[in-house]
């Protein structure tokens, strides 16, 4: 009797859970970084990285749900299964890859710092010592600006674009995130105008790792392999490149991977 | 023993530990906005309330408004209304106003904490004015006390005492909305949750600290609220016969 009421219920179970290759697949994105991720004035979503994981998807014939998570509660989301991947312009680092696995990159672009034209400091530790930068809490920036401007105060935000808000009212010094950004959604703006890069490049293994990749749980190796298999399959085919341009001058793809 | 206990236990207890000292500059930034705009929102409520009991004719509607706006809208808006939005007018930025005031998230966090619990503790005030035994102003009266005399010595001290049960769910409810410092950039007890969650990519550690800190100063309010209680509200509670 115990027996069958178990079959049963194991039976029951297997039929409420359709199989794997039917169910879409979840995938976390922020919708809050132009122009990887942003809203269109109708509320749907659009970007380099939605057309990303929209065009992954095509290639591993997959259905596709796009779940929105604000930035800072991504990785936590991800481990609790509020999706199974995360397309959010996010960079492999070791200390993320403790918590969670990457695909392979899916871009490189460096990380540079922004202030006003005529600022009159230096964007070294030096000159950054008692000013104010602001950077993306739980970003990559973040880390490298608390290593490498220790005397500097670093304000957090929980978005970029509040970032540049704060940039342009004046609360804050110089900004530090991807160049591209700061390029595409502030210095080409009118609000950014008065403002340009401050410094070269900053590239720094520990901080930003390897490239921008595509997260998922550990574990999931199946699903980590399928994706890094797409995308490139997605770079060879031409997808990758007709995605680029719409949004970028240049391919932002950065060297071959670990090439940093 | 101890090695396995921490790798056995979900939390990374020593990040919490070598960060602790972020920890305790956030309770101290916490303590001081929550406590700050008590004072300051008890300050203001005191007019505003004994306005509105006595039906002043002209302040008691204007009073009225703002209290039912910032008692009908979330503190979170209110604090972005002041952080951001005030911040997009150039005539306020180029204002006396901005550089020292405005300009500072702090301050905009005080500002905003200040009207908000103003609003709350006036009508809170006004309710225990309002409430007061009509034989304890009969007395007054009988005992040749002016207007002004009855109120300042004898209505506001007693309404006061009659509030302090109230006003701890406010001064409780007010720490708690202290939180939304932390989303502008102010690095207060939860604000430093968050750093701490971001720096390091967990998701877990810096909530709980933050939650136990939290705990901890309610339970230092509640009991100071239990103490004052049995000290001025003795003439209310039941003797034993």
């Amino acid at each position: 009797m115990i027996r069958r009421t178990l079959l049963s219920t194991f039976a029951a179970l297997m039929l409420a859970t359709p199989s794997l290759a039917n169910e879409p697949l979840r995938i976390g994105v922020e919708g809050a970084y132009p122009p990887f991720s942003f809203k269109e004035a109708d509320g749907t979503l659009a970007g380099f990285d939605i057309d990303i994981a929209k065009a992954v998807c095509a290639q591993m014939e997959r259905d596709c749900e796009m779940v929105e998570q604000e930035w800072d509660g991504m990785i936590p989301a991800l481990k609790a299964k509020k999706f199974d991947a995360i397309v959010a312009s996010m960079s492999i680092t070791e200390e993320r890859k403790r918590q969670i696995d990457f695909s392979a990159k899916y871009y490189q672009t460096p990380a540079r710092l922004v202030a006003k034209k005529d600022a009159g400091f230096e964007g070294t530790d030096a000159g950054l010592t008692g000013k104010r930068i602001g950077v993306q809490r739980g970003a990559t920036h973040q880390c490298y600006a608390e290593k490498m401007f220790p005397g500097a105060e670093i304000v957090l935000y929980g978005t970029q674009e509040e970032v540049f808000r704060d940039l342009a009212l004046g609360r804050i010094d110089a900004q530090l995130s991807d160049s591209l950004i700061a390029q595409e959604s502030f210095l080409s703006k009118p609000e950014g105008a008065d403002y340009g890069f401050l410094g070269g490049d900053h590239l720094d293994v520990d901080c930003y790792g390897e490239g921008v990749g595509i997260a998922v749980r550990k574990g999931d190796d199946a699903l980590r392999d399928a994706l890094s298999a797409a995308i490139t399959a997605i770079r060879d085919d031409g997808t990758y490149a007709k995605i680029n341009d719409a949004y970028f001058p240049f391919d932002i793809y950065g060297g071959r991977p670990a090439g940093n | 023993m101890m090695e396995q206990f921490l790798a056995w236990f979900p939390l990374d207890i020593s990040l919490i530990a070598a960060n602790f000292d972020r920890f305790l500059y956030g309770v101290w930034l916490t303590l001081n906005l929550t406590f700050l705009s008590l004072v300051l929102g008890g300050l203001i409520a005191i007019p505003m309330a004994i306005a509105r009991a006595s039906r002043h004719r002209i302040l008691n509607p204007i009073i009225w408004a703002y209290t039912y706006v910032f008692r009908g809208t979330p503190l979170l808006v209110q604090t972005y209304l002041i952080y951001y939005g005030v911040g997009q007018f150039e005539v306020i930025r180029q204002s006396w106003l901005w550089d020292p005031i405005l300009s500072q998230a702090w301050w905009c966090a005080l500002i905003a904490f200040t009207l908000n619990t103003a609003a709350y503790s006036t009508e809170l005030l006004r309710g225990a004015i309002v409430d007061t035994p009509l034989g304890e102003v009969e007395a007054a009266i009988a005992s040749g006390h002016s207007k002004w005399g009855r109120l300042r010595r004898i209505i506001l001290p007693s309404a006061f005492r009659r509030a302090i049960p109230a006003y701890s769910n406010e001064v409780i409810f007010m720490l708690h909305g202290s939180v939304v410092a932390s989303t502008i950039t102010l690095q207060d007890i939860l604000g430093v949750g968050r750093w701490l969650n971001g720096r390091y990519y967990l998701a877990y550690e810096g909530f709980i600290t933050a939650a136990g800190l939290y705990f901890l100063i309610v339970l230092a309010i509640t009991f100071a609220f239990r103490k004052a209680e049995t000290r001025y509200l003795r003439h209310l509670t039941r003797r034993n016969t």
